[in-house]
């Protein structure tokens, strides 16, 4: 429809003649506001918080795949308490092998051991939680160095006693955080310390997925930790001690490429449900995890928007009403137009004109203040929110439509007053 | 019951018109076999007691009410057949009414309200504002064509609405009782100005139960129980 001198005279009679009831006009308008201020809102919120938690699962590595040891729930289950019992399980040197020789479209395996053995300096003692892995692990998860240098291929070749130590690590441990090559006794052995890196920033964020590394404070060549360490840990707890035997912690598979992601992990776990004859490991799939964040961001979505849009219906009816009223209080005007010569078609239009103008300045009143709401929510609550061009472009589509909509049974309305009533109308 | 000599002159001709309502379930005969036909340039006074069936006449003529038998002729069209846009778009092209209460919009201005069958026309909005502007002239509201109805006078009111009743330059004026709620002098003036319109060509038709005011037309009809009971001339 081109837009031409006539339509415009027909809007600014529009505006007039709503300008004509200022308090009413506003007051009705209302309701299209808040309606499509809270979907601005809620759609922005629902985005922002996705966004959050997306952005987590990407830092991980939507191309990789971690397998990670557990107890199977059968060892859950019986509770022995002798202290010769020792469980033994989880994932193997021998698994990590496997998976690096069978799968063509594997990138790197990273082994990761964890040993949680006191850490001392200078009369300073920390329980230090050690990390044995590849020097493929800083490839993988990507860490600031603050001093020194990461581990590599000849730390592990060499069988080195190389320690790198995260920013939280050497805080507690040395003095300064920046002072390498000093020797550091873990569990009675002598390491060296190699290099800094940063922390997880965020390693105290909840509710979003847990960084492999998270509270890891050292790091050193796998075959080191195995050699000195071995593969038994004896848990201390009030009076029993427990004993378990476990090789490696974790598996971080990287796979070459994001399509390859779904059929490998499935690969790995039938590879792995043949080699072990309990389930005591899980795998986690970060782009699973992605998928799933995404549709339960969809489901949010549309949970919000649906409560907002029951508000907007609230507003059309405020509509719907108002001109209802505006009608009957108009029908000698639409009598006198009707006499003159106006058609039926041209008194609905008229009052339809008059309802999308409404809503629709209410629809741009309630997307200035949908925008203001998240930045306050940003504000003072520090829940991150996002708008986006969708958020903005459907309150509007959805205001005008709304004016059409409840505008339509009022002009009707209108349009079937019958001029010779209509005129003798006290 | 033809008053003209050439029934080519006849703007409009009932023929055996009927209308008849259903009041609860009394059947109200409001017109009750009408033969009528109306010179073109005539000034008609149509009197009769209330429920005589005047008005009736009037919305019939005014195409705003549909006979329920008969038919009617205006500018030699069958109107009686036509469907409601239709009769709309006769209303605007070829009648002018001025009502007893005025009738203006009162929202919009004198101009607004003079230009509104230009409107309806789909006149140009500078055409339509110069022409209604011209006509306000013409009966006489210098200085107001910005008041709003409710600031002025009765005489000029219904001098507003005569000069938009004027708008679509229509070849016939149907006023019901237009003096109705003026005071005697000012009915007079606005009586002037319609023997001026009638003078110019217009064809009038008026409802009125004044005899003074009735004496300014050229012929004066008097109904009775929903027929015509006596023509007669001034």
């Amino acid at each position: 429809m081109i837009i031409n001198k006539a339509h415009i005279r027909d809007i600014s009679l529009g505006i007039e003649n709503l300008l004509l009831h200022k308090l009413r006009s506003f007051l009705t308008m209302l309701g299209v506001v808040f309606g499509v201020g809270s979907v601005v809102a809620m759609l922005s919120v629902g985005e922002g918080a996705s966004k959050d938690q997306l952005a987590q699962i990407k830092k991980i590595g939507s191309n990789n795949i971690i397998i990670t040891s557990i107890k199977s729930v059968e060892e859950e289950n019986t509770t022995n308490t002798t202290s010769s019992f020792m469980s033994v399980y989880g994932l193997k040197y021998a698994d990590n092998e496997r998976i690096k020789a069978t799968f063509s479209t594997i990138k790197t395996v990273v082994p990761v051991k964890i040993v949680t053995k006191s850490g001392e300096l200078a009369g300073r003692t920390l329980d230090l939680r050690v990390v044995g892995t590849t020097p493929d692990w800083f490839k993988l998860v990507k860490r600031d160095v603050v001093a020194g240098r990461v581990l590599v291929e000849n730390d592990s070749k060499n069988s080195q006693k190389a320690l790198v130590l995260t920013e939280y690590g050497a805080r507690k441990l040395l003095a300064t955080k920046s002072t390498i090559g000093q020797d550091i006794s873990i569990g009675g052995t002598s390491f060296k310390v190699v290099g800094i890196v940063k922390s997880t920033e965020d390693a105290n964020s909840s509710g979003g997925v847990q960084m492999p590394d998270q509270a890891v404070d050292a790091y050193i060549p796998i075959n080191v930790a195995k050699f000195y360490y071995g593969d038994i840990t004896i848990k201390q707890s009030s009076g029993s001690s427990e004993r378990k035997n476990v090789e490696l912690e974790k598996i971080i598979v990287e796979v070459d490429d994001m399509t390859h992601v779904e059929a490998t992990s499935t690969g790995i776990e039938t590879m792995l449900k043949k080699f072990h004859s309990k389930v005591d490991y899980s795998m986690s799939v970060p782009l699973a995890l992605l998928k799933q964040a995404e549709a339960t961001k969809r489901t949010m979505n549309i949970v919000l928007g649906s409560i907002a849009c029951i508000s907007l219906l609230v507003g059309g009816i405020g509509i719907m009403n108002i001109m209802l009223a505006s009608v009957t209080e108009r029908t000698r005007e639409i009598g006198i137009r009707r006499a003159i010569g106006a058609k039926r078609k041209q008194i609905i239009v008229q009052f339809l004109i008059e309802t999308v103008v409404l809503s629709t300045i209410g629809g741009i009143v309630g997307l200035c203040l949908g925008v203001f709401i998240p930045l306050l929510i940003t504000l003072f609550a520090g829940m991150e929110t996002v708008i986006t061009a969708f958020s903005i472009i459907l309150p509007l589509f959805i205001s005008v439509a709304i004016g059409i909509v409840f505008g339509l049974y009022p002009a009707a309305r209108a349009a079937e007053v019958d001029p010779i009533i209509a005129l003798r109308h006290e | 019951m033809s008053v003209s000599s050439s029934p080519n002159n006849h703007i409009i001709t009932l023929e055996d018109a009927n209308k008849h309502y259903l009041v609860g379930t009394n059947e109200v005969r409001a017109l009750n076999g009408v033969n009528i036909s109306f010179d073109r340039g005539g000034f008609w006074a149509i009197m009769g007691p209330s429920g005589s069936g005047k008005s009736t006449m009037m919305n019939i003529i005014g195409c705003l009410d549909r006979l329920t038998s008969g038919n009617y002729f205006l500018e030699g069209h069958e109107v009686g057949s036509l469907d409601d846009d239709a009769l709309s778009e006769f209303r605007l092209r070829h009648l002018g009414f001025i009502f007893q209460s005025f009738n203006l919009i009162p929202q919009l201005s004198v101009l607004r309200n003079i230009e509104l069958p230009l409107y309806y026309l789909g006149w140009e909005p500078e055409d339509s504002m110069k022409r209604a502007k011209e006509l306000a002239m013409s009966v006489g509201l210098e200085g107001r064509l910005d008041h709003k109805p409710t600031e002025l006078s009765g005489g000029q009111m219904q001098r507003v609405a005569i000069a938009r009743a004027l708008a679509n330059d229509p070849d016939i004026l149907l006023a019901d009782e237009p003096t109705g709620n003026l005071d005697s002098q000012t009915g007079d003036q606005i009586m002037e100005l319609l023997v001026e319109l009638n003078k110019l060509g217009k064809t009038i038709i008026m409802v009125t139960h004044e005899q003074d005011i009735a004496m300014y037309a050229k012929n004066r009809l008097h109904m009775k129980d929903g027929v015509v009971d006596w023509i007669g001339s001034n």
